[in-house]
């Protein structure tokens, strides 16, 4: 039909004699008539991509991914490997939700809606904010939205963001993108033994200050002790306070509001996805007068003609397709459907099962941490703080090849620097554990 | 009724053809299903924290469901959802295509389910579909590297601003505009806004093309990039597009190609052919992945030669021979950094790699020629006036006399998604309607049935509408002055 031998797509149904008649009804001959493209920009070729079959394709897949290989992974710092229960999968699997996108037509839409509605909701809960928009890409978005949320609501003429030396470097990368649109500056202060030098940074902010960042708990898994003195460095200083954490831990540790947080960014993929190679799912809440100033989409609960409760997506006058160059935000598509899984994942959980996933943490962190320190030629923790979930480990031989033999030995750590390792407990078993130390103890004297 | 539409067993007027729909609707007093927080809470305890009690928080009561009663909720919720697995969705610029079904199972691999910090030797296979997918868009796109770091269309965009500010800084420039037509996405604006540029909105000319005249009273010094989606967002294809690349290369600018629209153009017309610099692809549009009730969804970014030294941390790259593994990462030499904390959306990613796959180039050359089919049959048989042509892969209709909004709403009785409304601005009540590839001649009848049947329906009825969806109109004006933006609020 168009000059070249086709199989043509599979998901297009139009039988010969069907295309025939809708061509007939269109006026043209053939399909090529339908293409205004001038002759000068058309492509001829061939691009080189062989058509396969389902069954080659998942083999050939299946083939490929079976070289990565078969790894016990202690790895944390913001990806965390907890179970997906198989309910979870099967549910947002179904397709109604699958296979739909923004809720332009809230009245078709109600379910996902709702689910949102449930998402923003259980963040409200954990945070104790007054609100949370229905997703971010990701953590490290998420801050970088933080900080030109910052920018917008700044009543000082400052330009300083002060963010932990402790940061991931995903995170400080992609918030220096962020901010290089804007006058901000960000730089870091001092750690004090894995915790927020509060000295340091008393003497670092000023009135120029917009934002400070910390976390709980921090990229090396302690337990920030300061959260009330950098709320109140913050407040005093005209500075939004902006803490990282995620849904897990914050079914244990301090309520973000407690402490003075203007805003809650972090990873909330914690829950509902399984590991998928850095996906994630940002999490944002903050102060409910900002809510102008929010980016991102918000669902809010409103009433049908009926006079039922119903959900629609609001304040779209804040977002890009309305307010174009002036939204609070580019973000469009976004993370719904991990927004989806995550609320799923939490409401099977409840405030008890996710409050001892946390518990669980602390615990399995620090009997690590305690066996690790047993071994001859490692210390651990590094940090004299609580951890949950991970922690650093001083090595007295080089890391970087004790990673390597680890590596060998069937089990992925992080290697920190020359002589630090960071260990995570989530999604192993104590049997592995067990194994593990055998392992460290091996390739570490 | 349009004398080209089938008469027998389903002929007649749309509302009585013997096509029905209503959507589920759980029902409990003045609410649907009730919110997971109205069936069962319960508390965490706090007395057994192995943490000192000014580490942790005081209470914290949520929702808790039991297994069984889980899935009902959701999938009560589901059944008051619609998806394109439920009927037509011709989204307009949103490319609302199947899904393929293996596609999930191929993700869903647990091999591929992989922390990110892995050391490059304990991901070889993840890599090499990754690397895989980057040779497959540059092909496609006729580029020469492309990042797939973006997790979304407006994700690419910032990046591919990010790229375009590196380049122009490296050659001693520093252009402070970028040129977005007036017609264009809301995201091109405000991407170019968020990397710190003035945009400046470039007025269409009368054939809904770019006005050359106009463009040229736009362009300066001061130009980094002109951001065009081609074909534009009327379906029309920009003509003057090798003219337009040169004028805005002769102002020292860069040529943006926002690939919402690449669909119209998959094996037959390549935006690096037609002097395109850099781009983005919409994954979960053009590749037909999930779009999840709003994401997630990927924006890889391709860049001619030029550009790759200033591409996101890290690419993938063939390891050199001497190496033991196959591929590795590398830093381009002028990197903008990062965009995504890791490497965007794997899952997404996985899932348009299996499609293309599955394609190849004349399945992606047919699935260009039956979407543009398909949008030209549907739009010979809606009655409502379609201003612009000749078209692509879509079409904008004008609802004339009737409210854009209405007609979309009244559209949802029919048992189909209506299009996007009142966008682009230049068609006044737009229904800017993009059916696919997917759809057959049955329903695309289907579909302009539903179309005219509203078409001669009175104001009265489309206001009252919808009647047969989970939910009846709904009061935008009350979500939005009487926030209630969670449970919490709604005890207020
Ligand atoms: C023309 C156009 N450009 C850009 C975008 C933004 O893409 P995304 O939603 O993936 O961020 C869209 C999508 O909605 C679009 O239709």
């Amino acid at each position: 039909m168009n000059g070249r031998e086709t199989t043509g797509t599979p998901y297009a149904p139009h039988g010969d004699a069907e295309t025939r008649e809708m061509l007939d009804a269109v006026g043209v001959d053939t399909e090529e008539d339908l293409f205004d493209i001038p002759e000068s920009v058309r492509f001829d070729g061939d691009l080189g991509i062989d058509a396969r079959t389902e069954r080659e394709i998942r083999a050939e897949m299946a083939d490929e991914l079976a070289k990565n290989r078969d790894l016990t992974e202690l790895l944390g710092r913001g990806h965390y490997d907890y179970y997906v229960p198989s309910a979870v999968e099967h549910l947002a699997d179904r397709s109604e939700f699958l296979t739909s996108y923004t809720q332009y037509q809230p009245e078709v839409t109600q379910g996902f809606l709702q689910a949102l509605f449930e998402y923003q909701s259980l963040l409200v809960e954990l945070t104790g904010l007054g609100i949370a928009n229905c997703s971010m890409y990701d953590a490290a978005t998420a801050l970088g939205e933080a900080a030109t949320l910052a920018e917008r609501l700044r009543v000082t003429s400052g330009s300083r963001v002060l963010v932990p030396e402790h940061l991931e470097s995903g995170r400080r990368a992609v918030l220096a993108n962020y901010v290089a649109g804007t006058d901000l500056v960000v730089e870091s202060y001092a750690m004090d033994d894995g915790n927020a030098d509060v000295d340091a940074l008393t003497d670092r902010v000023d009135d120029e200050t917009v934002m400070v960042y910390a976390e709980t708990p921090t990229v090396r898994g302690c337990i920030e002790e300061h959260l009330d003195a950098l709320g109140d460095l913050a407040d005093d200083n005209d500075a939004l306070f902006v803490l990282g954490s995620d849904p897990v831990s914050l079914a244990l540790l301090e309520e973000p509001a407690s402490v003075g947080a203007d805003v809650v960014v972090g990873s909330a993929s914690a829950l509902g996805l399984p590991q998928s190679y850095g996906m994630d799912l940002g999490l944002f809440a903050c102060r409910e007068d900002f809510v102008r100033q929010v980016p991102g989409r918000l669902v809010g609960a409103s009433t049908d003609a009926d006079g039922t409760r119903t959900y629609t997506l609001t304040l779209q006058t804040r977002e890009q397709h309305i307010r174009r160059e002036r939204a609070t935000s580019n973000i469009c598509t976004n993370q719904a459907w991990v927004a989806l899984r995550a609320a799923m994942h939490a409401t099977g959980l409840g405030a008890d099962g996710l409050a001892d996933l946390a518990k669980r943490d602390v615990a399995d962190a620090r009997d690590l941490a305690a066996r690790v320190d047993d071994v001859k030629g490692v210390q651990a923790p590094h940090h004299d703080r609580h951890h949950l979930r991970e922690f650093v480990a001083h090595t007295d031989q080089p890391a970087p090849a004790i990673g390597d033999d680890l590596v060998d030995e069937g089990y992925a750590v992080h290697v920190l620097d020359e002589h630090h390792v960071q260990l995570c407990t989530v999604g192993t078993t104590e049997a592995e554990r067990d194994d593990f130390v055998a392992a460290l103890t091996e390739v570490a004297r | 009724m349009n004398g080209d539409a089938p008469d027998g067993d389903d002929g007649g007027d749309a509302s009585a053809d013997g096509f029905h729909f209503d959507q589920a609707r759980w029902s409990d007093g003045d609410r649907h299903e009730p919110l997971s927080s109205e069936k069962r809470t319960t508390e965490a305890e706090y007395d057994d924290s192995p943490l000192p009690d000014d580490l942790t928080r005081d209470e914290l009561e949520l929702p808790k469901l039991e297994e069984p009663d889980l899935v009902r909720h959701y999938t009560r919720l589901s059944e008051m959802n619609y998806g394109i697995d439920s009927g037509p969705y011709p989204l307009g610029s949103c490319t609302m295509k199947y899904n393929p079904a293996f596609t999930e199972d191929v993700a869903a691999d647990p091999n591929g389910l992989v922390h990110p910090d892995r050391p490059v030797a304990g991901v070889q296979g993840t890599l090499s579909v990754l690397y895989s997918l980057q040779d497959y868009l540059a092909r496609i796109g006729g580029m020469d590297a492309v990042t797939l770091q973006p997790p979304a269309g407006a994700a690419g965009e910032f990046t591919g601003v990010l790229v375009a500010d590196a380049y122009h800084e490296h050659n001693g420039g520093d252009r402070s505009e970028i040129i977005v037509p007036e017609s264009a996405h809301g995201t091109n604006f405000a991407s170019a806004a968020l990397a710190g540029f003035d945009v400046v909105s470039l007025p269409g000319g009368e054939d809904g093309r770019v006005d050359l005249e106009a463009l040229e009273e736009a362009l300066s010094e001061d130009t980094a990039l002109l951001m065009l989606t081609n074909p534009n967002t009327l379906g029309l294809f920009e003509r003057d597009i090798e003219q337009i690349a040169d004028m805005v290369h002769d102002a020292g600018g860069l040529l943006y190609y926002d690939g919402a629209n690449l669909n119209a153009l998959l094996g037959r017309g390549r935006p690096g052919d037609m002097g395109f610099d850099v781009m983005h692809y919409n994954v979960h549009k053009t590749f037909a992945t999930p779009h999840g009730g709003g994401g997630p969804g990927a924006g890889p970014v391709g860049v001619v030669d030029e550009l790759a030294e200033f591409l996101p941390d890290p690419q993938v790259v063939e390891a050199p021979d001497a190496s033991p593994l196959k591929y590795e990462f590398e830093t381009p030499e002028r990197s903008i950094g990062k965009v995504h904390g890791k490497y965007g959306n794997w899952l997404v990613l996985a899932k348009a790699y299996a499609y293309i796959a599955r394609l190849g180039n004349d399945g992606l050359n047919d699935a260009s020629a039956k979407a543009v089919l398909n949008a030209n049959y549907l739009a010979s048989q809606v009655e409502y006036d379609v201003p612009y042509g000749p078209f692509h892969h879509e079409f904008v209709a004008s609802a004339g006399d009737q409210d854009a909004a209405d007609v979309a709403k009244r559209m949802l009785d029919y048992g189909v998604h209506p299009p996007t409304t009142k966008w682009p601005e230049i068609v006044s009540e737009a229904l800017m309607t993009e059916p696919t590839e997917i759809e057959g001649k049955r329903t695309l009848d289907q579909l302009a049935r539903a179309f005219n049947a509203v078409a001669s329906e009175d104001d009265e009825t489309l206001a009252a509408a919808p009647e047969r969806t989970t939910a009846a109109r709904i009061d935008q004006t009350e979500a939005a002055r009487d926030l209630r933006l969670s449970w919490r609020a709604l005890d207020d």
